[in-house]
């Protein structure tokens, strides 16, 4: 690499000129030529019959071109949405899910047919005057419910509603559990979270018939993958299929999978013969965007007297919905991260994928290893507070301190140094200042917590071996061209996706200083499938710097290698000869015989080229990394629980993390605070509630769903340690999903803490006043 | 029936033919082509749609077009002259307060209601006069350092001398 400029400053973000002043692309602001709105009409029951739908009061509404049903859409689509192994591979039961239903609506909100106007209020006019008569059916709301033989069914047809059932072996438990001196047991609910990206969904898709041409622009983290299901489902070659993901405002993980509209916009296209865009409204995306979390856990651990972890048994019951999302089963890498940090003899992890009538549950920021890291960080605890333990005393007893370091499921942390990020955050918060205002606190009769979270997490996805069997084919490496054009700029397409990620900046600053150019003179793209390599893989995962970052580099050495042969030639010297410095090959010794690379690229479009050597100055490269990546970090709060309200206020929030080698420091820090906030919103305030008798969505828009403001959020106090990832040379690791893995944790086991004087030893997710005020007034009885 | 609407947008005095239910943010959308203006929630809770009229914040989803009818509108687009920045966008840009900017230009909208009221604004001051806002990306840390960088170069600005 070369002198390193760039790489490590807090450059000020290439995106934002034009989203500060109104000039972002988002796809509502997207439009073509005799567009058409479409508007869809969905299911108010959770699990009904459709015995039939009348359009005619519809279809006569003026502005109205159409009222497409399943019928419709079966002569344009074939097959079913897909559903990926991931780390359910074997799967009892996949209801196929055709993007708009035919006779059984399983969920409220599950489309049955779609109205297409000329304007957008015609088409939300229309919805209501299509009259659809249901035959409701019984509806199975609670996953634990749904296990049961007598359950009602989610699927009339389907045999139960067990989509998985499958245990993780990781050591001899039972061996484990037989030394044991101390058990405790937990159960841990996960409640369900609406993601909740500012932008909603939305679909433009124009299909010409004349030369079979589908473009489709869609908020997506990934429109490659979105065109490959899309063209299969239409039957139209891959290559006539281009997906546009311009601006997308927000996506943490609710715009990874392919959707219903994804299909029925361009379908309906087609169907058409025009134009067609559907913005998704809030109640919608709460309604029917997939959801996160969602799941039950029930674990027990065994440990000696004197502190030393032992074995955790643990089952997580996830609740899959009426559907399992395409990348559903990634959640239950909960299981597989469960012994987070820590040493352990053993780890028994059972998941059962329940299908219930609700909207599939899908990854949404963390997937799995938030639920992995809560149910370790509080059961570490648990069995802290049993031996009368300090948090922090357990934690140290049991770090993993030797890397590469092989977790219970044969999972290698590539590099760590948990002491360093706990030492610092330790300090950094002033942990034991802060036990001795708990002790004078408590003295007064406060209810004051400080809670710990040491995490790890898996991110960096990944590796081809695996992931190539996650996806069911497709290897989650990635890919990224770079172009370098005779006048001297540099054109870079990578097949991640950034929707508030900076990648842009970041990117740029890596292909800045490889290729030694301005930062000016490099451009970032992606999100179009027309442009760059012929597969991207998206943005999740917490993967884009560490496999798309890494396959910008390695497409950027090939340029420089082919740049330096190529110099070598004009400055008669041999290629081993050569100094490249800050933008410039000169030959060792003799630093007046120089070509700057921009002349060498004007050279390499030119003539008399070094023999063998092809015109241009371009690269494709695919990265696929040895390993995942492994952040970790320390994460400490301070609440104080109101004994009257039950209300919980942070008073101090301090995280140390370690996200390997740093490229753009005011980049990591934002995206702490912003996984921070959306964990501390877990722990404290949202869920996504349906009545357990109805069925019935009760959270459909942002006054129910309680989405935190500016006055709820903590200031987080921020540091990190450098451990660089001995995976890819860069030495990265991801960092868009480390707040949001390790907060939740500290801010519940912070609760636990405070209320443990009154004999509370643990508080499900939202802690909400209501809550907490239930469990005071039954522990004071 | 459709009506008509004449208002000031950023400056710019139009007269437009407009059904009475189409929202003010539609209109400003569809009609001006300032799709600076975001809908994030239909409901009033995300402030994404934040525009001022006669210089006060109101959520444009939550309102009607012909409701503006006379008043002064100053969108996103218009707070600051044509290729330059208003002290919010630059302390935005500076200060890292927005990751995929779609509640953004609500947000600058918001604070610079506030800061035309308010030159120094509090901590709690300023959670007052964005209470109304949601943003998922930042956790609000980086929104609140650009709202204070903003008072202060706006103040600074104010008391430097002119020409100097």
């Amino acid at each position: 690499m070369a002198v390193s400029q760039l790489i490590g400053a807090r450059v000020q973000r290439r995106e934002d000129p034009r989203l500060i002043t109104g000039h972002g692309r988002f796809i509502e602001d997207h439009t073509l030529p005799g567009l058409t709105h479409m508007a869809v009409v969905r299911s108010p029951h959770p699990h009904a019959r459709v015995l039939g739908i009348d359009a005619s009061a519809a279809t006569a509404l003026p502005g109205v071109l159409a009222v497409f049903t399943a019928v419709d859409f079966h002569r344009i689509l074939s097959g079913t949405m897909p559903v990926t192994p991931s780390f359910a591979p074997e799967k009892k039961y996949v209801p196929g899910r055709f993007p708009i239903a035919d006779q059984e609506v399983c969920f409220q909100g599950e489309p049955v047919a779609v109205v297409v106007a000329t304007d957008r209020y015609q088409a939300a006019d229309a919805v209501d005057l299509v009259h659809v008569t249901y035959a409701p059916l019984p509806a199975v709301v609670d996953p634990e419910v749904a296990l049961r033989p007598d359950s009602a069914k989610a699927h009339v047809d389907g045999p139960d509603n067990i989509g998985w059932d499958m245990t993780y072996d990781g050591g001899d438990i039972e061996a484990a559990f037989a030394k044991a001196e101390i058990r405790v047991t937990e159960r841990i609910l996960q409640q369900r979270l609406a993601p909740t990206a500012m932008e909603t969904r939305g679909v433009m898709a124009s299909y010409s018939p004349y030369d079979e041409q589908l473009t489709v622009w869609l908020s997506s983290q990934n429109p490659h993958f979105i065109r490959l299901f899309v063209s299969g489902a239409m039957g139209i070659p891959e290559s006539r299929v281009r997906g546009v993901s311009p601006d997308v405002g927000g996506g943490f993980g609710s715009k990874i999978s392919p959707y219903p509209e994804d299909y029925l916009v361009p379908a309906a296209s087609k169907l058409l013969g025009r134009p067609v865009r559907w913005i998704e409204t809030r109640t919608e995306s709460i309604m029917t965007t997939i959801h996160g979390r969602g799941q039950v856990f029930t674990a027990e651990a065994a440990a000696l007297r004197d502190g030393t972890l032992l074995g955790l048994r643990l089952t997580q019951v996830l609740d899959l919905g009426a559907y399992h999302g395409t990348f559903g089963a990634f959640q239950a890498c909960a299981c597989l991260m469960a012994g987070g940090v820590y040493r352990w003899e053993a780890i028994q992890a059972r998941t059962i994928g329940v299908l219930t009538n609700k909207v599939p549950t899908d990854p949404y920021r963390g997937a799995g290893r938030p639920e992995g890291t809560h149910l370790c960080e509080r059961m570490v605890d648990r069995v802290a507070q049993e031996l009368g333990m300090d948090p922090v005393e357990i934690r140290r007893k049991n770090f993993a301190r030797e890397f590469p370091f092989m977790n219970n499921f044969g999972l290698t942390y590539d590099s760590g140094n948990y002491d360093g990020t706990l030492d610092r955050a330790l300090e950094l918060s002033d942990y034991q200042g802060w036990r001795r205002r708990q002790e004078e606190a408590r003295g007064q009769g406060r209810l004051v917590g400080i809670g710990v979270s040491t995490w790890v997490e898996i991110c960096g996805l990944g590796p081809s071996q695996p992931t190539a069997a996650a996806t069911g084919g497709i290897a989650l490496v990635e890919a990224a061209q770079i172009r370098f054009l005779p006048s001297g700029s540099v054109a870079a397409y990578v097949g991640t996706h950034a929707h508030g990620q900076g990648h842009d900046t970041t990117f740029s600053q890596i292909i800045a200083d490889t290729l030694g150019v301005p930062l000016d003179a490099v451009d970032l793209r992606h999100g179009d499938t027309a442009e760059g390599p012929s597969f991207g893989y998206g943005t999740y995962g917490s993967r884009s710097l560490a496999v798309g970052g890494m396959a910008l580099l390695t497409a950027s050495n090939q340029i420089l290698d082919k740049a330096r042969r190529l110099a070598a030639h004009l400055l008669e010297a041999a290629p081993d000869d050569l100094e490249f410095t800050a933008g410039a090959f000169s030959v060792k010794g003799n630093p007046q015989a120089s070509k700057t690379i921009q002349e060498v690229a004007f050279a390499a479009y030119g003539a008399g080229l070094p023999e063998g050597m092809e015109q241009g100055l371009e690269a494709v490269s695919h990265f696929d990394p040895p390993n995942f990546v492994w952040p970790f970090g320390a994460h400490i709060c301070v609440v104080e629980v109101d004994r009257e309200t039950g209300a919980v206020e942070i008073q101090s929030y301090t995280a140390v993390d370690d996200c390997g080698n740093v490229i753009n420091p005011m980049i990591v820090e934002g995206q702490l605070h912003g996984g921070i906030a959306q964990s501390v919103a877990q722990a404290l305030f949202e869920e996504v509630v349906y009545d357990h008798e109805s069925g019935q969505l009760v959270t459909a828009t942002m006054l129910d769903y309680l989405v935190p403001t500016i006055n709820e959020m903590p200031v987080p106090t921020l540091d990190r340690t450098v451990t660089p990832s001995p995976t890819n040379s860069l030495g990265v690791k991801g960092i868009g999903e480390a707040g949001t893995i390790a907060a939740s944790a500290a801010v519940i086991n912070a609760v636990c803490d405070a209320l443990g004087p009154l004999g509370i030893h643990h508080v499900d997710m939202p802690a909400s006043p209501d809550r907490i005020w239930q469990l005071m007034q039954e522990a004071r009885r | 029936m459709a009506e008509t609407l004449r208002v000031t947008v950023n400056g710019e005095g139009r007269s437009d033919q407009v059904e009475p239910r189409v929202l003010l943010v539609h209109y400003l959308r569809e009609v001006c082509g300032l799709t600076g203006t975001h809908v994030g929630c239909d409901t009033s809770q995300c402030g994404a749609c934040t525009v001022l009229l006669d210089g006060a914040p109101v959520k444009s989803c939550n309102m009607l077009a012909l409701q503006a009818e006379g008043a002064e509108i100053t969108t996103i687009e218009g707070l600051a002259p044509p290729g330059g920045l208003h002290p919010l966008q630059t302390a935005f840009w500076q200060e890292h307060g927005l990751q995929c900017g779609y509640c953004t230009p609500g947000f600058i909208m918001a604070a610079a209601a506030l800061l035309a009221e308010n030159h120094d604004p509090s901590d709690e001051e300023i959670g007052r006069g964005l209470e109304g806002n949601l943003c998922r990306c930042t956790g609000y840390v980086n929104i609140r350092r650009a709202v204070k960088a903003a008072a202060r170069a706006m103040r600074e600005g104010e008391s430097a001398p002119v020409g100097g």
